[in-house]
């Protein structure tokens, strides 16, 4: 009970009117953010943070926080809007999302996300209130091998999923491996396929790969169909807004599930994004329009945004309790604290009580003041789809290269969008899926990563993967979902069996 | 023609004349008439990140310069994009870059086209000490415990430490060497993740900073058993088990010799003239005077040595031969 007194003097320190402004600043600063490809949350918070010096610790972190759910948030408009996902945790987003906005259900579709976003961090947000130091210690059970044993569920639960021929999943997500591991091989120091060419030095960076094959991509395709967006004919009403409210406790048990997916990944700490695809592959599994997902499904919109957001959310907790950074953005924010002269680690939540919990209790107030700045913009944004193509078009085209050009600075990345754009229509036309390769190039070098830190701290044995119960656990889930199609065929059999000797 | 001519010659003068009003002041000290850029060879979140963003802090608030200084990371190739950047930026006196170990140890490792002598070096800001750390779990409290532990375990002995053929691994490999024993070295991607895998167990031993490590030493789940320098660091205040800084032996008293410091220095584009250089060592002798940043050197137990001009060159000389013996010695050359 003594936490619940803390947090109420957090709501105090939190609803003083200056720090209430600096919360309603954070959230808009944070969506156009995320609106804005490659102009990613950690970005944003990094080019904030010196603004920050001359303020307290509490309203900095106020402040930038906010930016944090802002971005959340706003990574989901423009997923749905234009098949531009604004930050790599929202590409799950685009699957049902943008289909839905094609059909003229782009209000719906955003109403969708912003609440199942506010849900999902709302929850995290309760899961930090209640059980913060006990969850601490079960991301300490996380070495490499059980943080491989994460990334094989991810990609387990996601194979299979798509309605293309396997081997065309499987030549997209080869691609994308390929694609990883070029840079630096981080477990050797060695470059891999650079070519002595210095703008591969860095790599390929997801966001641009994404920006191009989906946002480009999409461009291009909407030109050969006949420059118009199909959700243009949609007439948008506020009422949308409770209407999608109404229907969205039907999907209880996907959002339950959801929460638990993100709160989870985001705490391991695997983040946000795998928490997305993971969540969506489930529930593409085990709803029963699941055949329907991809075609604009709001069951396919709530399932990534509620893991996403409790999985953003609950990042920040190892970040707080043990100093290791969840998240992208939890990484500047961690610097952020140790420029304040906060030491984030196990004495945090000791020693700086009143800090922890403005911050906790901002996460309550801050999530809200992003949902209802939010939903009050769903018709204005949802109207965004009335400007004609032809001029839309060269705005999207513009801020995919300057989002392209952020991510490193450089003009190379431009380019390599464009390729990607180009690589995107082709993969359409030949239906090729991308989601495989997409997610093979967000966790293919963690992945590989954790597989070689496991085996190399193992000598070569395979068995550190089934050496505890939780990484034992955790692949065996991992297996049953890849072989989920043949099981469930098996069943089916089994089902009929007994039914025919009945 | 005649009136746009002559506007054209008015023009001209006042511009002349604005030209030498303005270059009468600049004859005395140059001074930044750009946004300098601050290049960070290295990830958002990390060391030299922080220090970099810290310092960019303390000259916004204290008004240290009239143009803004813009913090950029380049942490490709292990920051040999970032290097590779300032270089291709000669006569540029508007790029500083801050600097760690891998000013030698990324192109001595990948063969990347980069040496120090490219830039313009600037000043030694501090150096980042090296301190051996336990689980605190674990019975042994001394050096030689420790060694003989892992001597006893025939190499099944896991050292984490931040990225491959980086100082880390530099440091691991020295202390097999001096000692005489084999750990499995596992690479992570920063000091944070790092000292989790300790506190963790998922590892033996770690030679994190100071200011990775220090907020699990003070909540009692790791133990410093050495630092890597040649002195005891100076920081007296009480840290944990009522041990400071400075009650930590160096590892040379404790039997292994072995001494290391990361550079964090400032290093800028090539062929920058002796007043650029001048102007930003003036500008980092304001920034060390605050409290800003005498805090971030205490709480990060750094090694405030401030270093400029020849005796600068010749401490990063001397270092890079350091650092090509010992790499030469632990087979992590580019071939």
């Amino acid at each position: 009970m003594e936490e619940i007194g803390h947090l109420f003097q957090g709501f105090q320190t939190v609803l003083e009117p200056y720090n209430i402004l600096l919360m309603a600043i954070g959230v808009l600063l944070g969506v156009i953010i995320g609106v804005l490809p490659g102009l990613g949350g950690a970005n944003g918070v990094a080019i904030l943070l010196p603004l920050t010096f001359s303020m307290s610790p509490t309203s900095a972190i106020i402040m930038l926080t906010c930016i944090y759910w802002g971005a959340l948030f706003g990574g989901a408009i423009t997923s749905v809007l234009f098949n531009i996902p604004g930050e790599p945790w929202s590409v799950a987003t685009t699957f049902d999302g943008y289909p839905m906005a094609r059909k003229g259900q782009a209000a719906e579709a955003l109403t969708a996300a912003f609440t199942s976003s506010f849900i999902g961090a709302l929850f995290a947000v309760i899961i930090i209130t209640l059980v913060a130091p006990q969850v601490a210690r079960f991301a300490l059970a996380f070495g490499p091998a059980e943080k491989f044993a994460v990334y094989f569920l991810a990609f387990c639960s996601f194979v299979g999923l798509s309605k293309e021929p396997p081997f065309k999943t499987i030549a997209a997500m080869m691609i994308g491996f390929a694609l990883a591991s070029i840079g630096l091989d981080m477990m050797t120091g060695q470059l891999r396929l650079t070519f002595g060419y210095t703008p591969l030095l860095s790599g390929v960076n997801f966001l641009i790969a994404v920006i191009g094959l989906f946002g480009i991509g999409e461009i291009l395709l909407t030109m050969e169909e006949g420059l118009q967006f199909k959700g243009s004919a949609a007439r948008i009403r506020a009422r949308v807004v409770w209407q999608t409210w109404l229907e969205m406790p039907k999907y209880w048990a996907t959002i339950i599930r959801s929460c638990f997916i993100g709160s989870w990944m985001g705490i391991t700490p695997a983040g946000a994004t795998p928490a997305s695809f993971m969540s969506y592959g489930i529930a593409k599994r085990i709803s029963k329009r699941g055949k329907h997902f991809g075609t604009g499904e709001v069951e396919g919109v709530i399932a990534p945004e509620v893991a996403n957001n409790a999985a953003g959310t609950s990042a920040l907790l190892p970040m707080l309790a043990l100093g290791v950074p969840g998240s992208p953005t939890a990484a500047v924010l961690l610097g952020g604290l140790m420029i304040w002269g906060l030491q984030p680690g196990p004495m945090l939540f000791i020693e700086q009580k009143e800090f922890v919990w403005s911050l906790i209790a901002s996460m309550y107030l801050g999530n809200l003041a992003g949902l209802i700045i939010v939903l009050t913009c769903v018709p204005l944004f949802a109207a965004i789809l009335r400007i004609p193509f032809s001029i839309i078009a060269p705005v999207i085209l513009v801020f995919c290269a300057i989002g392209a050009y952020s991510v490193n600075n450089s003009t190379f990345d431009v380019m390599l969008m464009m390729g990607f754009g180009v690589i995107g229509y082709l993969m359409k036309k030949c239906n090729y899926p991308m989601a495989p390769l997409v997610l093979a190039i967000v966790l293919g070098d963690k992945a590989e990563e954790s597989f070689r830190q496991s085996i190399l701290g193992s000598q070569g044995s395979l068995g550190v993967f089934f050496s505890n119960g939780l990484v034992g656990t955790i692949m065996t889930l991992g297996l049953i979902a890849a072989f989920w199609p043949l099981i469930s065929r098996g069943l089916d059999v089994l089902r009929r069996g007994v039914a025919a000797r009945a | 023609m005649l009136t746009s001519n002559r506007i054209r010659s008015v023009g001209a003068a006042c511009l002349g004349g604005l030209l030498a009003m303005s270059a009468l002041p600049a004859k005395a000290a140059w001074e930044p008439t750009r946004p300098v850029e601050f290049i960070i060879p290295a990830g958002t979140g990390g060391g030299a990140d922080i220090m970099a963003r810290t310092i960019q802090g303390i000259v916004a608030k204290h008004n240290l310069m009239k143009q803004p200084m813009v913090v950029i990371n380049k942490s490709g190739g292990a920051g040999g994009e970032g290097f590779l950047d300032v270089k291709g930026s000669p006569g540029n006196p508007h790029k500083i870059i801050i600097t760690l170990s891998n000013l030698f140890t990324t192109p001595l490792a990948t063969g990347i086209p980069f040496n120090w002598k490219d830039l313009t070096p600037v000043a030694m800001l501090a150096l980042d000490e090296f301190i051996l750390w336990v689980n605190a779990e674990k019975p042994y409290k001394t050096v030689k415990e420790f060694i003989d532990a892992a001597k006893a375990a025939n190499g099944t002995f896991k050292m984490s430490g931040t990225g491959s053929k980086q100082e880390d691994q530099i440091i691991t490999e020295a202390i097999q060497k001096s000692a005489n024993v084999k750990f499995i070295y596992i690479p992570e991607r920063g000091g944070g993740a790092v000292a989790t895998q300790l506190v963790g167990n998922h590892v033996d031993s770690t030679v994190n900073n100071p200011n990775e490590a220090v907020s699990h030493w003070r909540a009692g789940k790791v133990r410093p058993l050495c630092v890597f320098d040649g002195k005891p660091m100076p920081y007296k205040e009480v840290i944990a088990d009522g041990k400071s800084w400075a009650d930590i032996p160096t590892c040379k008293s404790q039997g292994l010799d072995m001494e290391y410091l990361m550079l964090r220095g400032i290093f800028m584009s090539p062929k920058a003239t002796k007043e650029q250089v001048d102007y930003y060592i003036g500008l980092f002798q304001k920034v060390r005077e605050t409290p800003e940043w005498q805090k971030l050197m205490a709480d990060g137990a750094f090694n405030a040595t401030f270093m400029t001009g020849a005796d600068y060159t010749k401490w990063v000389a001397d270092a890079e031969k350091t650092h090509v013996e010992l790499m030469t010695a632990a087979g992590f050359l580019a071939k």
